[in-house]
């Protein structure tokens, strides 16, 4: 499945990898296995790994197969699991709970990130405390943030929020529940928190690989602060903004901690928890089996997008 | 920064995690020993108590070493069905309910404790035949339970005081909607009622169901046909909803048995209606709440009682390599001495003379000295457990067995998924009505394969 | 976006010719006031940004009464009970402590043990067909793990019977980190100069030295920035260590999920749990910021 996206990406990246110095090699002569030797360890355990369970996931997908107790023995279901899929109205959901958290949290702390990282490639008192504090929240471990962002930061009566508001004098505070009554806006906050600190810093070090002669001309040459920002800082900074975005969905389109040690699905179930849930909870092997090759496919339709982004950052680095 | 200031700051980051671990070390270290078992528990407080009373006693005078796994509810069900179904031998004993309990034996998933019901020393004869019969399978015992309980209100006898409402034994839901309304903002802050709203079928069905029951409504009729968007269930879903709005606490939808606790300990609300096992909670000696609690019958309607019957007990996976081992565990933990011992644990919080895993064994009603700290709610938890409808929960005939709960594997599944909708109708994101639109279509397809 | 684009985008970047529409600079005091404008901001910015983790740490030293109130009790008595109570030996953090370093390190060395000899054939000596394999290495971590989930966990528990185990842990995290590593490496490795390896082989020098004068230098940073990104990745997985483990291999995320208790005051020891689990990772990533990011952007940032 994975080979295919590779390969197609290849062929759109552009000439870039043709430049590659790779001397003309027998294709399976001795000099062409030494070249391989070192590649081949890791390439075994990643298909072994990553690529065979996925392989009886398919497998799996086509069975009806349930741990209940009471199931009847496992047998051939065609693709009645794959209708139950697309014909349940909760999944559908977990789809779209998937890509609107996904986006609202890539793109407000893309957006954070660029303003912070801005800010912290000016000279100021106590830079480097501010950047060590910002970066702090990206460093705690994700299922502990969740938690506590769940039972202490925006828990209803004790929680920090509340308590603030309260302390501001705000009427009834201690019954304002984010997590029930926003459930989706809560994982979305605690996730921009920690997210922020990654989008941030790897354009604070975009930003500080420009040419600084380029900034002193500019200012020399009467820049203003926007025009410098939208005719220097911005193309340069673009790729590392795409790059930003394309890793930080990786990981945040994977989301599982947040759902589960915040809200537990309620009205926020996206599709790994969906996922997990058929598996752990309802023991619908097939089913669930069928919702994981659904997600494979769809990552990979994601994965060709994000791969076209960093393939040119690739070629960049090998134009240099 | 140069690169070798960088490495430094990376031989210090190092060093750091390094004595971090080395300081873990030295505190404590899991060494199997040859007898040694698993348990895999939910994580309420008498199962935190018997985690820290295990070592200094169990482990002391039998040499079994015990392992404990202690999850959140929901958690811990579904790694207890995941590993029974697939019986790898993960988990020696874990705490399982009257719900499980009996399909488990069905499907020879757990071994029978017949020679632990046999045993003079046990005494089966002194556990509440209720409990017995919601643990036997096939005229075989399959779980000794550890705490059993059923559902009554509390309330703030104070507040009921200053308020000039007389509570009977016996009330009615339709009194305790009005005296919901009368509470509501006793005191700053203080809401009527507190009922679970999270989602779980363990969590808010468990209430919602007793409800529904006693109203006249059912999950499914004697053919199967789910009963969800019928009248009765209709009506006490929206008796529950429309109650938690006006009158029940702020965030509803994610309280359930200790959020509600904690609520009712700093005056939060003025009527719970729960577990007989929050009492204990609630008469410790640092409950802020102790002496100010009455504690009455599950509120009815159509039905002359409608608590509900739930256990935690013990049970042993048939794949445990260590049978006799974990037999011994059960039988010491469901023991009137495991009580006893409770009773005088008064340095932590978990143990005292009212928390007590009670509920279980007649012999503990008759035990003066846990009467007389327990005198508040004793009798009222007994009769509850002792009159709770097993046998003919609601205003019908059933098909399936459970008063708060369908007794069926696939419930956790689709109960699971209409405690979410009834959740979300709690938390207002969409009218009961269409919750269980939703749900009766769920309930169906879980109903279709039953017949 | 191609090659091409990009390269004009850097063209673009790298000459300043749209200068002559630009208006006149701004006065010295406007430029004095700017400065304490974004110097405030930031710092307003930063804290909003780490009190979560004060408040974290802060209910973590409070008595577990005063730690569930409303309003929070700002000014209650700082214990280290909760601390303590984490080490208490009927259901000590420790063992879960270990076991997430054991994982940690050992899977980010069995990676780095990988990935070197990987991203020197996709860099230094390449094979043919390199890029292929540079994304089928990143595509593999684009796949949501939960997708293989249940065939791994019946796998360990039904095929092989090895529940609960720490060794199936370090194989998974190896293999998630790998893709990562691979990258981050090879972009490391890419900056080698071959032509400084040729000219060396020619003179006669040994493999030994082309490695310890030559790929060193360049590779060791790579080695730092990857080790770090692996560790952290690995010390933070939750998920398959929950649904793969019991006690004896239960990792520090897991048993923190379970200080949730239903005794009421939980929120002070969970937040105590929560730091504790955190400092590795805390003090791994101040320590070595450069690292983190390099680390963080696959290498495409040096």
């Amino acid at each position: 499945m994975n080979t295919s996206v590779a390969e197609e990406e290849t062929r759109a990246s552009g000439p870039g990898f043709d430049s590659a110095p790779v001397p003309h090699v027998s294709k399976w002569g001795r000099e062409s296995w030494s070249r391989r030797a070192p590649l081949l360890p890791a390439l075994v355990l990643l298909i072994l790994v990553t690529q065979l369970p996925f392989v009886a996931t398919l497998v799996m997908s086509f069975m009806s197969w349930s741990a209940q107790p009471d199931a009847p023995p496992k047998s051939f279901a065609g693709v009645d699991n794959y209708k139950q899929v697309f014909t349940t109205s909760s999944y559908r959901k977990a789809v779209f709970t998937s890509v609107e958290m996904t986006v609202t949290i890539v793109v407000v702390s893309a957006a954070l990130g660029l303003i912070i990282a801005l800010l912290l490639n000016h000279k100021f008192p106590g830079r480097g405390v501010v950047r060590t504090m910002m970066i702090a929240p990206f460093l705690i471990v994700p299922i502990a943030a969740a938690v506590f962002w769940g039972n202490g930061v925006l828990q209803t009566g004790f929680g920090l929020v509340d308590g603030l508001l309260g302390n501001l004098g705000v009427d009834n505070a201690q019954n304002i529940s984010f997590i029930t009554d926003h459930p989706k806006l809560s994982i979305e906050l605690e996730l921009i928190w920690q997210w922020t600190p990654f989008m941030m810093l790897i354009l604070l070090a975009g930003l500080q690989s420009r040419d600084p002669e380029v900034m002193e001309a500019a200012t020399i040459d009467g820049a203003g602060g926007w025009q410098t920002f939208r005719y220097i800082t911005m193309p340069h900074v673009r790729r590392y903004l795409e790059l930003s975005i394309v890793l930080g969905t990786i990981f945040i389109v994977q989301n599982f901690d947040s759902i589960l040690g915040m809200t537990g699905g309620l009205n926020s179930t996206n599709i790994p928890y969906a996922v997990y849930e058929v598996f752990y909870s309802a023991k619908d092997y097939g089913v669930a089996s069928a919702l994981g090759v659904v997600v494979v496919i769809g990552s990979i339709i994601v994965a060709t997008f994000g791969l076209r982004v960093v393939s040119s950052l690739l070629s960049e680095e090998e134009a240099r | 920064m140069t690169r070798r200031s960088t490495t430094s700051r990376i031989a210090i980051a190092v060093a750091a995690v390094a004595s971090l671990v080395l300081t873990g070390c030295g505190a404590g270290s899991s060494g199997s020993s040859s007898h040694s078992i698993t348990v895999l528990m939910v994580n309420n407080p008498q199962m935190l108590e018997l985690q820290k009373l295990t070592a200094a006693n169990f482990t002391k005078d039998t040499g079994i070493k015990v392992h404990f796994v202690v999850k959140v509810e929901q958690d811990m069900r579904d790694t207890a069905s995941t590993e029974f179904a697939n019986q790898s031998g993960q988990y020696d004993v874990a705490t399982l309910s009257n719900f499980e309990i009996p399909y488990y034996a069905k499907a020879g998933w757990i071994s029978d404790m017949e020679s632990i019901a046999k045993s003079s020393s046990f005494d089966q004869s002194d556990i509440l035949p209720s409990m017995t019969e919601a643990l036997t399978e096939g005229g075989k015992v399959y779980g000794e339970p550890f705490y059993g309980e059923s559902s009554f209100l509390m309330y703030r006898k104070d507040v009921f005081q200053k308020l000039g409402i007389t509570v009977p034994a016996d009330p009615t839901w339709d009194q305790v909607a009005q005296w919901a309304a009368k509470a509501d903002g006793a005191s700053p802050g203080m809401k009527g009622i507190c009922l679970r709203g999270l989602a779980g079928w363990g969590d808010n069905l468990a209430p919602l169901t007793t409800v529904v029951n006693t109203f006249g409504g059912t999950w499914f009729d004697d053919s199967w046909k789910a009963q969800v968007d019928t009248d009765g269930f209709k009506t006490a879903a929206n008796f529950y909803v429309d109650l938690l709005h006006k009158h029940g606490e702020a965030g509803a939808a994610t309280f359930s048995f200790p959020q509600c606790l904690s609520a009712l300990q700093q005056g939060k609300t003025a009527m719970w209606y729960d577990s007989t096992a929050a009492a204990g909670s609630l008469e410790a000696a640092d409950s802020p709440v102790k002496g100010k609690i009455g504690y009455v019958s599950a509120p009815h309607d159509k039905t002359a009682q409608s608590g509900w019957l739930y256990t935690w007990a013990w049970a042993i996976e048939k794949a445990s390599k260590h049978q006799s081992d974990a037999k011994k565990f059960v039988s010491w933990a469901s023991s009137k001495d495991y009580e006893q011992l409770v009773a005088k644990d008064t340095k932590n919080s978990t143990g005292g003379p009212t928390n007590v895993p009670a509920g279980k064994r007649a012999s503990t009603y008759s035990d003066p000295t846990y009467l007389k700290v327990a005198s508040a709610f004793a009798q009222p938890t007994l009769n509850s457990i002792k009159n709770a409808p097993a046998a003919d929960p609601g205003v019908q005939k059933r098909p399936y067995s459970g008063i708060q709960f369908v007794g069926i594997p696939s419930f956790t599944d689709f109960g699971t998924s209409c405690a979410k909708l009834i959740s979300s109708a709690i938390a207002g994101s969409q009218s009961t009505d269409s919750a269980l639109g939703a749900c009766q279509k769920l309930a169906q397809a879980a109903g279709d394969k039953q017949k | 976006m191609s090659s091409a684009e990009l390269t004009t985008n850097v063209a673009e970047a790298s000459t300043p010719r749209r200068m002559q529409d630009i208006p006149s600079p701004s006065p010295q005091s406007g430029r004095r006031w700017s400065t304490a404008a974004i110097g405030i901001s930031a710092w307003v910015i930063g804290f909003v940004f780490i009190v979560p983790i004060l408040y974290m740490l802060l209910t973590s030293l409070h008595p577990p009464a005063k730690a569930q109130t409303y309003p929070p009790s700002w000014t209650a008595p700082l214990t280290l009970d909760n601390y303590r109570a984490l080490f208490d030996s009927s259901n000590s953090i420790s063992p879960s402590l270990i076991n997430s370093a054991i994982c940690s390190i050992v899977s980010t060395l069995l990676v780095l043990a990988l990935a070197i000899p990987a991203a020197y054939a996709l860099s230094i000596r390449r094979v043919p067909k390199w890029s292929d394999a540079m994304f089928f290495f990143l595509s593999t971590r684009m796949l949501p793990p939960v997708a293989g989930i249940l065939p791994i966990y019946l796998f360990t528990n039904k095929v092989i019977h090895l529940p609960d185990n720490i060794f199936v842990l370090i194989v998974l995290y190896t293999s998630m980190n790998l893709p990562i590593a691979v990258w981050m490496m090879r972009s490391f490795l890419a900056e080698v100069p071959t032509a400084i390896i040729e000219a060396a082989q020619i003179d006669g020098a040994s493999t030994f030295t082309i490695l310890t004068r030559i790929v060193g230098p360049i590779a060791i940073p790579g080695v730092a920035a990857t080790s770090l990104i692996c560790f952290i990745f690995a010390w933070n997985e939750q998920l398959f260590a929950k649904v793969l483990t019991s006690v004896v291999a239960q990792t520090g995320p897991v048993y923190v999920g379970t200080l949730i208790q239903t005794e009421h005051a939980y929120l002070a020891q969970l937040s105590a749990g929560a730091v504790l689990i955190s400092v590795p990772v805390l003090v791994a990533g101040f320590a070595a910021q450069d690292k983190l990011v390099q680390g963080l952007s696959l290498g495409a940032v040096k």
